[in-house]
């Protein structure tokens, strides 16, 4: 305990032990909770969009409890942009692939002309496919949006 | 459906509503209307419609107050009329 004080003494006097210390206790069950949400979103209420709300929101509860660099530093810039733009080309490219398989976009049936698994499972597993994707682009462009808003599009400090 | 539970849902949101309107305040505005979200999210959820209701519990309620408060952050805490 002596060690985590003097730790948060030499950073920064202004940042709370007692919240720092509870967030980093509550985050990680926030993004499990945001990662089931993800995965069963096709069995019971969620989906990719709340479950990435939720995602984005624990890493938006580190940028609150701490400052907005160490939250850059926790989740870099440029790893924000890739997982934005991977989100994207997962929906995308699942759509894609479902028509060159001879269906129509995002009609994931149409893969069992390619694999011969029955339609219903391709139904499944396409709709995870794309929740996959809708997650990780929520996640990463909700984080972005406070970013820009808490420091006024500078990146450079504030809340 | 139960009709108490929505009349005392809804007299708890237009309460709500008013008093973000007539804050002066912009913090505490932006906190009500967190309130407001979440009863909002009670009412969904109470219709059936649990879906709405967990994205206006997480969007809602959870995202847009924080974002409300990083955009309060650039305003001055009183105002010049």
């Amino acid at each position: 305990m002596k060690r985590l004080q003097e730790h948060f003494e030499v950073h920064d006097p202004n940042l709370n032990l007692i919240i720092q210390t509870s967030i980093r206790i509550l985050v990680p069950f926030v993004q499990l909770f945001g990662l089931y949400v993800i995965v069963h979103g096709h069995y019971s209420p969620g989906g990719g969009f709340q479950g990435g709300v939720i995602l984005g929101a624990s890493f938006i509860l580190m940028g609150v409890g701490y400052d907005l660099k160490k939250s850059m530093e926790l989740f870099p810039e440029a790893w924000n942009i890739a997982m934005a733009n991977l989100g994207t080309t997962i929906f995308v490219g699942t759509g894609l692939v479902c028509a060159a398989a001879g269906g129509l976009f995002l009609d994931y049936g149409a893969l069992s002309n390619w694999i011969g698994i029955e339609p219903a499972a391709w139904r499944s597993l396409g709709i995870f496919a794309v929740e996959a994707g809708v997650g990780f682009t929520v996640t990463s462009v909700m984080l972005s949006l406070f970013w820009d808003l808490s420091s006024r599009g500078e990146l450079d400090g504030g809340l | 459906m139960i009709w108490q539970f929505d009349l005392l849902i809804l007299t708890l949101i237009v309460i709500c509503a008013i008093g973000a309107l007539s804050m002066k305040d912009l913090l505490s505005a932006a906190i009500i209307f967190g309130i407001y979200s979440f009863l909002m999210c009670l009412l969904w959820a109470e219709m059936g419609a649990v879906d709405v209701a967990f994205t206006e519990a997480s969007v809602g309620a959870g995202v847009s107050t924080i974002l409300f408060i990083g955009a309060i952050l650039g305003t001055s805490r009183r105002s010049k009329d």
